[in-house]
């Protein structure tokens, strides 16, 4: 079963996003404990292409699919924005991030923490970002 | 929706956070962060009623954590439900942080360190 969600490029939408992941586990009983994980790493690649790769531009959208079956869950996260290569991404250490007072860094981290699969790829001039939760 | 407010008991700045903080909120938290470990040493954080927080939080509370120790200040959090306390965890921020149950326990710890 397949679910999509349409919003555009801004970060008062992260909330909707949310809502509209955390409806579609709710509804297939995934794990509560669980949940609120998964909806923070899709929350985490949204805001990160919302704000870097679309510079909040209200014009450009973000397409959300949920693609559920018995062995996992597949987020497919499309923009037209600046695409990113996470074989580049190198892992950041939370001693220099602390060092530096960064107050941003980590959100991909999470994402690969939570995710079973994490890639960003290029289709078709789209950037898909592809995330993976399997269910067993 | 974030909601900040502030009291303090005796020394202690208690901030009280309550909705959720995500990229959009993130920056109201650390303008009430900031402004209160201005104003004084030892701040207590109630979490009691945050029902979600991402990176952009997380990153609010890391940006601190220098500070705190090279001007002897203090910052307590408490009152965290489970699955926010599982977001600090998967950084291992639960260890860099301070970080207890209750108010009671908070305020004493901010007096204590």
């Amino acid at each position: 079963m397949t679910y999509n969600l349409k919003i555009s490029c801004t970060k008062d939408r992260l909330k909707e996003i949310r809502q509209f992941v955390s409806d579609i586990l709710a509804k297939h009983s995934f794990p509560e404990a669980e949940s609120n994980k998964v909806i923070l790493a899709v929350d985490e690649v949204c805001a990160n292409l919302i704000i870097h790769s679309n510079h909040c531009n209200p014009s450009e959208t973000l397409e959300l699919s949920i693609a559920y079956d018995a062995e996992k869950i597949v987020f497919e996260i499309l923009d037209h924005g600046e695409g990113f290569n996470l074989s580049e991404y190198k892992e950041p250490s939370m001693d220099e991030l602390i060092k530096a007072k960064r107050k941003g860094g980590v959100g991909l981290l999470l994402v690969k923490r939570i995710m079973d699969d994490v890639q960003f790829i290029h289709r078709s001039g789209k950037n898909v970002c592809r995330l993976v939760k399997n269910l067993s | 929706m974030l909601n900040i407010e502030r009291d303090t008991e005796g020394e202690v700045s208690v901030l009280q956070v309550s909705g959720e903080i995500d990229a959009s909120s993130s920056i109201f938290l650390d303008e009430e962060v900031g402004k209160a470990l201005e104003q004084g040493a030892r701040i207590a954080v109630d979490l009691t009623g945050l029902e979600y927080i991402s990176s952009a939080g997380l990153g609010v509370f890391m940006s601190y954590i220098s500070d705190l120790e090279a001007k002897k200040m203090t910052m307590v959090l408490f009152g965290m439900k489970e699955k926010v306390f599982q977001v600090f965890q998967i950084l291992g921020l639960d260890q860099l942080l301070t970080i207890v149950d209750t108010r009671e326990e908070a305020i004493k710890s901010a007096n204590d360190l």
